[in-house]
């Protein structure tokens, strides 16, 4: 019966094992102001990125799944029993043209966003300057970017909420016709995602308060942006699914 | 604990194969053109599967007794990581087994699917509701009459319970019955509808099944080819009624189809 | 030397958590996240043990009054089905392998201190646990728990009359689905993510254990399949409550108009079945990998061909998203659809033939040791055998038409993903439980479970095979309504008889777990002599896995028995034993 193999070899470069090997090893470097124990900046923002990826996959399939749903119901022919023929019912449903105006909101925050990541970013790397007293990082770093794409991010939602009530005053309710509900699926599930994506600017706009550190900070707004970019481009996939596809 | 391991799964896989070729309890004879071939079909599917299925389990049993730890003088292992030769070949001949079995039988699913019902075909409109099956005949004028929905009167059975409506010319020489009544050695045409939710139309010595689904109206073909009362069965879950929704096939021949038909016809005037 | 990766979060920076509720109730720990999931799939694999037994007594005593429970209806009986399959499917097969095992497991044996996303990774455990909480409650609304089947085909799921389970029991059965996608995906984006970025130095991709390759599959499937489910589980959602039309068309229910139509059923079979056929690989998985790694260790003896089980791995993942459509060859799709997909079926019968071959190539020149672990792993061998031979009928349309429906695809499916999938449950307890538990269960009665479990699993669903054939279908109550069933009787009185003696039998298992747990003889760190890195570091392991080191490695996974060294197992983290062979 063989006991803790003796023979492996353990590379185990300068740990302290003081506290009986429960504490990962300590990590030197600095500038990166993660802490003790942590991996660094580099390791901690590719892994979240990849997890981003990851966690975006099934939403895609969430939406390609009711993309070919929306297909397959737009062409199918059903059984009317009344004559024993084959019938279509789709009837398309005029898009309210609040929808444009939301897309250009959208859009403006997905490119304010971009600004407050790069933003961060540079915050992050001029960190160990900007710490000193009487160093400022100049006027762009004053800029709050992350706040304006909140207020546009709550904006859209708002003006979907209002394109809903006009298509409901047009008489076009979730169940009025096959057209009207997956109008509502679609804008509706994306709005669902987006407001999860609110609630992390949210998060990534106090953290500074919750006293995480820059890189942290980073690293949320970075995800985010991200995630708010890929929200953006879902949009005018559906969009363009909604208006050209019918 | 080798031994009791190759004579335990040696034992089981006996006994099941036993009671396969034995065919103590079997598929129900055929009564349909179909049935032959496709009954040929699943002798050589069994067959051959058959073959691999002993000689794996046989393999099994025989390797785990033969290489068992019997101390370490005896014992030798062999190290390998594999032989990729010998992957080849065997993938090679599972991929052959396997797609040469699927092509065989799919020019039996073609012959039988891939064409519509013959021209002189007896067509017969099969609709499955929860819990029954109606059986409506287009009668001498070779036309379904419209039904609706709205008339739909379950408990009032036949007619009503399809919503036939009574005001179109067609419906008028329409035959509804709970038995299914068909002529020997005629290709039928059946046209299956429900109601309600999907069931399914089945009938074992036939070696026929398809669903019946709401909004649709599908099309299917057989030929029965001998006489007799054969039960039909309900194959998709329809609701607490399921177990009960079944119906019966009655083949009989041309004369006896005219005869019974004529005398259908007759009742409604 | 060289520096080495660390992988930690935030969390992980601090010591490891005091107190009974950060330690044990809303733990970061993945392995104490895997025994949660572990115990969960305990708790709903004995209720859904208990629902099939209640469905196998009524079925030959349709008229038997229960104590308690009383008259078993035809409609509680469908009840019975399809909580017994929905719970079974999700809650044990997609759980404990997965969540289980895989979640303590997967970062030790690549050298991780923990999942890349522990908060994530504890918020999973608790969204399934919610789910469960969620269909559990289905059985005590108004009109109990639905009767639709693990499957909810629409119509007869979507509208709220079609029978009595139908109202709120079946909504709880969609949200509490809705609630396990999103727990199975969050734990599907650890383990991808964990696997790709967390692997020690010298953990390449081709050194990973099958275990690891079957759990980061798995996760892709699931990532890729949970969605799907997801959106279907909406939609049907929206027709049952907002009078949408996606999956009905215009229908009445005991002659009543319902308001929908040009819905498609069909569409809800080809939505479900798109997740439906990969979360059976879902299943089986996890278990194949266990099955390769146990047979390895106990003939002392490398896997026959690690590459090809890695590429049949890969293979019946990717195929496993393309053969859907034979769930649905008598639904009314067309037959050329049909034809399709029937090929691409036969397909993917050759990867698992492949692993078969291997499993047997490696037991050839081995030196077995009939450990309990081993007897569930040759066991596992012969029930796949057994499913998968079924298989080929199914898949070929002209034989489905007689055999759709039947008994004869839950004798498939039950053998080659039910029985199969939890004598892999079953090996990887016995396995592992060392390692979790610092005690070894107890041999024997693991020897009696193990006979129960496998000649009573035979005797339950090798007779449904004959009892297909004959013609008795699915889902039916009793079998007093068809004349030609009454003859099939003895033979489902059999299997009644044979369930009973089975389920027994897993008590020895309860007993045994439990038993071990506080009295088993002790264990060491390596009881098995086994290769991979769980069984370098100490029994239990600690909370960062390794105790402050992070192993390196430098052998593949199945050095057993190799030619020229001091024992017959070298281990991962061991000095290389030479140039490739």
């Amino acid at each position: 019966m063989a006991s803790f193999s003796t023979t492996a070899t353990v590379e185990d470069p300068r740990v302290s094992l003081g506290d009986g090997g429960i504490l990962p090893p300590t990590r030197g470097g600095g500038g990166d102001d993660s802490g003790p124990g942590l991996p660094d900046y580099a390791t901690r923002l590719r892994r979240a990125r990849l997890g981003l990826l990851v966690a975006l996959t099934p939403v895609l399939m969430l939406f390609v799944s009711f993309t070919s749903a929306y297909i397959v119901r737009q062409g199918l022919p059903t059984l009317d029993p009344r004559t024993n023929t084959l019938v279509r019912d789709w009837i398309p449903v005029t898009l309210p043209r609040l929808l444009l105006i939301n897309t250009g909101v959208l859009i403006l925050s997905s490119v304010f966003i971009e600004l407050a990541r790069r933003q961060i970013k540079d915050q992050a790397a001029l960190r160990p300057i900007t710490a000193r007293p009487r160093i400022s990082a100049g006027d762009q770093m004053r800029i709050p970017w992350l706040s304006m794409t909140l207020v546009l991010g709550l904006a859209f939602l708002l003006g979907q909420w209002t394109a809903w009530r006009q298509l409901a005053a047009n008489g076009f309710y979730v169940a009025t016709t096959p057209s009207s509900s997956f109008v509502y699926l679609l804008t509706g599930t994306h709005a669902i995602h987006l407001m999860g994506g609110v609630l992390a600017l949210f998060v990534a706009g106090i953290a500074s308060h919750l006293r995480r550190s820059a890189a942290t900070r980073s690293i949320v707004v970075d995800l985010t942006a991200w995630y708010w970019h890929f929200m953006a481009a879902l949009w005018i996939y559906i969009l363009c699914l909604l208006k050209f596809a019918s | 604990m080798g031994l009791v391991l190759l004579i335990i799964i040696w034992l089981i896989t006996f006994a099941s194969t036993y009671f396969f070729i034995a065919k103590t309890w079997w598929l129900p004879a055929g009564a349909s053109a179909a049935a032959a071939g496709i009954d040929h079909h699943f002798t050589t599917t069994f067959i051959l599967m058959g073959i691999v299925f002993v000689a794996a389990q046989v393999s099994l049993g025989a390797l785990v007794w033969i290489y068992r730890d019997r101390g370490s003088s005896s014992s030798k292992v062999t190290y390998s990581h594999g032989n990729t030769k010998l992957e080849i070949v065997w993938t090679l001949l599972t991929t052959i087994l396997f797609v040469g079995l699927n092509l065989m039988s799919s020019s039996i699913w073609a012959s039988e699917r891939f064409r519509p019902a013959e021209v002189d075909a007896v067509r017969v409109e099969v609709t499955g509701m929860q819990f029954a099956w109606y059986f409506r005949y287009p009668g001498p004028d070779g036309k379904f009459g419209a039904t609706n929905p709205e008339l739909e009167d379950a408990s009032a059975g036949g007619e009503a319970a399809l919503g036939l409506d009574t005001k179109d010319g067609a419906s008028k020489d329409d035959v509804v019955t709970g038995t299914m009544v068909v002529p020997v050695n005629r290709e039928i045409e059946v046209i299956l509808r429900a109601h309600d939710v999907i069931h399914s139309f089945f009938i074992p010595t036939m070696r026929f099944k398809q669903d019946a689904v709401p909004g649709l109206a599908i099309h299917m073909h057989f030929t029965p080819i001998q006489t007799g009362d054969y039960e039909i069965l309900c194959a998709e879950l329809c609701g607490l009624g399921h177990y009960k929704m079944h119906g019966m096939l009655r083949v009989v021949s041309q004369e006896e189809f005219d005869k019974w038909l004529a005398a259908r016809e007759a009742e409604k005037q | 030397m060289a520096t080495h990766e660390f992988a930690a979060q935030e969390s992980h920076a601090h010591a490891a958590p005091q107190g009974f509720v950060r330690k044990w109730v809303f733990s970061l720990d993945h392995k104490v996240i895997g025994l949660q999931y572990y115990f969960l799939a305990l708790a709903a694999v004995f209720v859904g043990m208990f629902l099939s037994l209640l469905m196998r007594i009524h079925l030959i005593w349709p008229t038997l009054a229960l104590p308690l429970l009383g008259d078993i209806k035809p409609e509680t009986y469908l009840t019975l089905v399809t909580m017994h399959g929905t719970i079974m499917v999700f809650f044990v097969l997609t759980t404990a392998p997965q969540g289980g095992f895989g979640n303590y497991f997967l970062p030790i044996q690549i050298g991780a201190p923990d999942m890349a996303f522990p908060v994530l990774n504890m918020l999973s455990f608790w969204t399934t646990l919610l789910g469960f909480i969620v269909m559990i409650a289905a059985f005590f609304v108004a009109g109990g728990a639905p009767l639709h089947g693990w499957t909810g085909y629409a119509p007869l799921s979507a509208i709220q009359s079609t029978g009595p389970g139908e109202g709120l029991g079946a909504d709880l059965w969609i949200i509490s689905i809705a609630i396990f996608c999103i727990g199975a995906l969050m734990g599907a984006l650890n383990f991808i993510t964990t696997t790709l970025d967390m692997r020690a130095k010298g953990m390449t991709m081709m050194r990973l254990p099958l275990t690891v390759w079957a759990w980061f599959v798995t996760a892709i499937l699931g990532l890729l399949a949970f969605g799907v489910l997801l959106s279907a589980g909406i939609l049907l959602l929206m027709d049952r409550n907002l009078g949408t039309s996606f999956f009905v068309p215009l229908v009445t229910i005991n002659g009543q108009l319902t308001g929908h139509k040009g819905g498609s059923p069909l569409l809800w079979q080809h939505l479900f079945w798109f997740f439906g056929h990969p979360e059976v690989y879902i299943a089986i998985l996890p278990a194949m990998g266990m099955c390769s790694q146990l047979l390895s260790v106990f003939s002392r003896k490398p896997i026959f061909g690690y590459k090809a089980m890695v590429y049949a791995i890969l293979g019946i993942g990717f195929l496993g998203f393309m053969v859907w459509g034979h769930h649905m060859f008598m639904s009314g799709m067309s037959p050329y659809t049909a034809f399709a997909f029937s090929i691409m079926t036969m397909g993917i019968g050759v990867p698992s033939a492949i692993k078969t071959f291997n499993w047997l190539g490696t037991l050839m020149r081995g030196r077995i040791r009939f450990t309990s672990p081993m007897l569930f792993a040759i066991g596992f061998v012969s029930l796949f055998v057994s499913g998968g031979i079924s298989g080929p009928f199914l898949a070929q349309p002209v034989l489905d038409i007689q055999l759709h429906d039947t008994y004869f695809v839950p004798a498939h499916f039950h053998l080659i993903m039910g029985v199969a999938s939890i004598f892999g449950i079953f090996a990887a307890t016995y396995y592992w439980f060392p390692k979790m538990f610092g005690r070894m269960m107890n041999e024997s009665m693991a020897r009696w479970h193990f006979w129960f479990s496998f000649i009573g699993t035979y005797a339950i669903f090798m007779p449904m095979h004959y009892l297909g054939m004959a013609g008795m279908p699915r889902r039916y109550s009793q079998l007093t309504e068809v004349t030609y069933l009454h003859g099939l009787i003895p033979l489902q009185k059999f299997i009644t008889y044979a369930a009973f003696v089975t389920i027994a039998g897993q008590l020895i298992f309860l007993v045994n777990l439990f038993w071990s747990m506080f009295k088993g003889k002790q264990a060491s760190d390596n009881p098995w002599e086994a290769t991979t890195l769980e069984w370098t570091t100490a029994t239990p392991p600690p909370h960062d896995n390794f105790g402050g080191h992070t192993p390196v490695v430098h052998n593949g996974p199945y050095e057993y028995s190799v030619p020229g060294a001091p024992r017959d197992y070298v281990m991962q983290s061991d000095p290389e034993i030479g140039p490739a062979h």
